[in-house]
């Protein structure tokens, strides 16, 4: 139950960097069922509790935990006579860091919380922020994420020129477990000037995947979007032509969410039927 | 008589002569004629046409010969490699992504690799990440040439697309030789190696490098001071700096443009900081630029390869970690690839614990950590990335791939909009598409 990870349980823990997710995600899973099991609905708005919320842009409502996971071996609907069955690894949340971030985030995340006060936008706009891996990443309050790029863009200070990236991520379990707000969209920035590399999140919920288009700031995100589109069936409000990409444009569903099946057929192997991946036993 | 609307009929003294049109070229030209068209005509490039790069369509709007509209339809050569790689371990992953952009295999692979690395943070042994080097340049130097060819032959310089292929072809001999496979590898793993290196791997690739000094200063005598070759791309799809960054365009365009823009220097990975080379650029940002700079850029490689052979020391090519080295002694069996006897004896003789440690690393994979990384290369399209993300478990939860070719093909319009057809091919070829990269 302590190590959420799972990855080597008698060799030492590869995840040993300071702000590594690995301990961190159970404590803000634990703390977030301590307050009473109810997750915060959407739209309430849940300040952080550390007096470094004056310096800094984070506010608002935290992540929901992506799913738990069951038994040692995360094999199901066969027999596991391990015995280790029973076992449950919490969901990962990832977890907001903490002052001070090193490195250049702390002066990043300064400047946006200056800029964000010039241009009058509410600090809330940023959910919060996580530092994993050598990467930060903001999640973004959803109505504010044009003017958050627009501002990340412009402001001298910030200069993130170029959106390297917009994609999808689909945190649905696959075993059917609740996951709040499970789509995701993320967006890579890069500012050439500061040679910086940022990621900003968005958190949607399957039922109103809307979220508003950034192609007027950055006109490079009108394919990336029409692709996110494609795969995952998030609309972009705002976008010129918002069609299907890499799929006809008939085509009914988006391939990438996970409720979507691989599809395949069995192989016959030396005698052995062999079923299609999405069949396969996992272990996870 | 014929009945068949393109192949008209008419008696002559010698008999029937039939006059055979292309296509609906008659009735085309008959509704443009009247006026209600206004004399601009919308024509389809493609899909499959030699010219396209693939299975890439272009939709054309033409008024006479210049362009008054360009889009380009992708999504033909679709495999869902991303959804693919969400239902296997992390190391077959490599499979699957390499099999993306077909001209860069090794990018994709390295790129790949050094996300789930990150992701496990655990770095891969100093004689893995220089082998990496090597292959990865020898593999721009592939691609760079390949892009010539197919742009020579695009715009009429056939000699150019055989002297291409013929050097491509030196290239794949040298990847067969030093990973197994002429392409889709699968050689650069999560942690290091499939394997090490064949024992002789030096002299072959001093071959190499010895054959590419001989030959490259023919791609100057043959197209960089050729007078046709220069009237067809100088000035032609021009994309300034600005519009690079709003396009998101990146590699040679950028670099075209005049911004000197290299991850390989900005932010180094597997001991680039460590190597002596250039980025070259140009500030034309015209087809022309961009392909003296690819010119370029396979001497800077080969200066690059240079240093890589000096560098390479004896060591490991697999982390040490057992819980993520993949158990790869191969050798040839009857199957095809195997585990070697030898080794199978070993780890079925020695303890149960590393024969039950090799099946559950190949049968489930590794865990790896829950969290997402963003990892780029600098391919020679430009930015590779890959954006992994894990829940902790033995699969991907989502593999993105930021494929330059994808990006930069959005530039097509700008660079060709009030030019000419012809133009539309030239700036095509310098943007150098892989369809297999831009449809994943």
């Amino acid at each position: 139950m302590t190590e959420p990870t799972g990855t080597s349980k008698d060799d030492q823990e590869p995840t040993g960097g300071k702000q590594s997710s690995a301990e961190a995600s159970g404590a803000a899973t634990e703390e977030q069922r301590t307050r009473g099991g109810e997750p915060p609905r959407e739209g309430e708005v849940e300040q952080s509790a550390d007096g470094a919320a004056d310096t800094s842009p984070e506010g608002g409502t935290r992540l929901a935990p992506t799913r738990e996971r069951r038994g040692m071996f995360g094999v199901r609907g066969t027999g596991d006579t391990s015995g280790f069955g029973g076992l449950t690894l919490p969901g990962y949340a990832p977890a907001p860091a903490e002052r001070p971030y090193g490195g250049w985030f702390d002066e990043l995340a300064d400047e946006l919380a200056d800029a964000l006060d010039r241009n009058g936008i509410a600090r809330s706009a940023v959910r919060q922020i996580t530092i994993d891996r050598g990467e930060i990443t903001f999640y973004v309050e959803r109505e504010r994420i044009l003017e958050l790029c627009r501002l990340l863009r412009d402001e001298p200070a910030l200069r993130f020129e170029l959106c390297s990236s917009v994609s999808g991520v689909d945190y649905t379990a696959p075993d059917g477990a609740e996951v709040r707000q499970p789509l995701h969209v993320v967006y890579q920035l890069l500012s050439m000037t500061h040679r910086r590399r940022i990621r900003l999140e968005v958190a949607l919920d399957v039922a109103d995947p809307h979220v508003p288009s950034v192609v007027e700031v950055y006109p490079t995100a009108d394919w990336h979007e029409r692709e996110t589109w494609d795969m995952f069936g998030v609309i972009f409000d705002g976008h010129p032509a918002l069609t299907r990409i890499l799929m006809p444009d008939d085509w009914e569903g988006h391939p990438q969410r996970k409720d979507y099946p691989l599809g395949g057929i069995p192989v016959e192997y030396k005698g052995a039927e062999i079923p299609p991946p999405d069949e396969r036993r996992a272990y996870s | 008589m014929s009945t068949d609307p393109y192949a008209e009929a008419r008696e002559t003294t010698e008999g029937t002569v039939y006059t055979v049109t292309g296509g609906d070229w008659d009735s085309l030209l008959d509704s443009v004629s009247t006026d209600e068209h206004d004399d601009r005509i919308v024509i389809n490039m493609g899909p499959q046409h030699p010219s396209t790069h693939g299975v890439l369509r272009l939709v054309l709007e033409l008024e006479g010969e210049t362009v008054t509209q360009a889009r380009s339809v992708i999504g033909y050569l679709h495999t869902g490699i991303e959804k693919n790689c969400e239902y296997r371990n992390w190391t077959q992953g490599v499979t699957f992504v390499t099999r993306m952009d077909y001209l860069a295999p090794l990018f994709n692979e390295a790129a790949y690799c050094l996300g789930v690395e990150k992701l496990l943070e655990v770095e891969a042994p100093r004689r893995a990440q220089l082998i990496r080097v090597l292959l990865m340049e020898i593999n721009r130097i592939g691609s760079h040439l390949v892009c010539l060819a197919t742009g020579g032959m695009e715009l009429g310089a056939l000699t150019g697309m055989t002297a291409g292929f013929r050097e491509r072809e030196e290239v794949l001999h040298l990847l067969e030789y030093l990973t197994g496979l002429r392409m889709n590898h699968a050689y650069i793993r999560p942690g290091g190696l499939a394997q090490d290196l064949p024992e002789d791997w030096k002299e072959k690739v001093t071959d190499f490098v010895k054959v590419m000094k001989s030959r490259l200063p023919d791609y100057d005598k043959l197209l960089t001071g050729q007078p046709i070759w220069k009237q067809r791309l100088e000035g032609v799809g021009y994309l300034p700096v600005d519009g690079c960054l709003a396009l998101g365009a990146t590699g040679p365009i950028l670099r075209s443009a005049g911004l000197p823009w290299d991850q390989r220097k900005i932010e180094p990975y597997s001991c680039y900081e460590e190597f002596d080379f250039e980025v070259p650029t140009a500030t034309e940002a015209d087809c022309y630029a961009r392909y003296r700079l690819r010119v370029a850029e396979i001497h800077e490689s080969i200066r690059i390869i240079e240093q890589a052979v000096q560098k390479i020391e004896p060591g490991p090519v697999m982390v040490e970690d057992r819980k993520i080295a993949w158990p790869a002694q191969l050798s040839i069996g009857s199957d095809g690839m195997g585990n070697s006897l030898e080794h199978v004896r070993k780890i079925m003789g020695q303890s149960m614990e590393s024969l039950i440690h090799h099946f559950k690393l190949v049968t489930e994979g590794f865990h790896v950590p829950p969290g997402q990384v963003y990892s780029c290369v600098e391919s020679p399209r430009g930015e590779l990335g890959y954006h992994l993300v894990s829940d902790g478990g033995t699969r991907p939860v989502r593999v993105h791939v930021r494929d330059p070719s994808f990006v930069n093909l959005q530039t097509m319009p700008a660079m060709s909009e009030g030019g000419m057809v012809a133009d539309v091919i030239a700036a095509v070829a310098s943007i150098d598409p892989v369809m297999g990269g831009v449809d994943r």
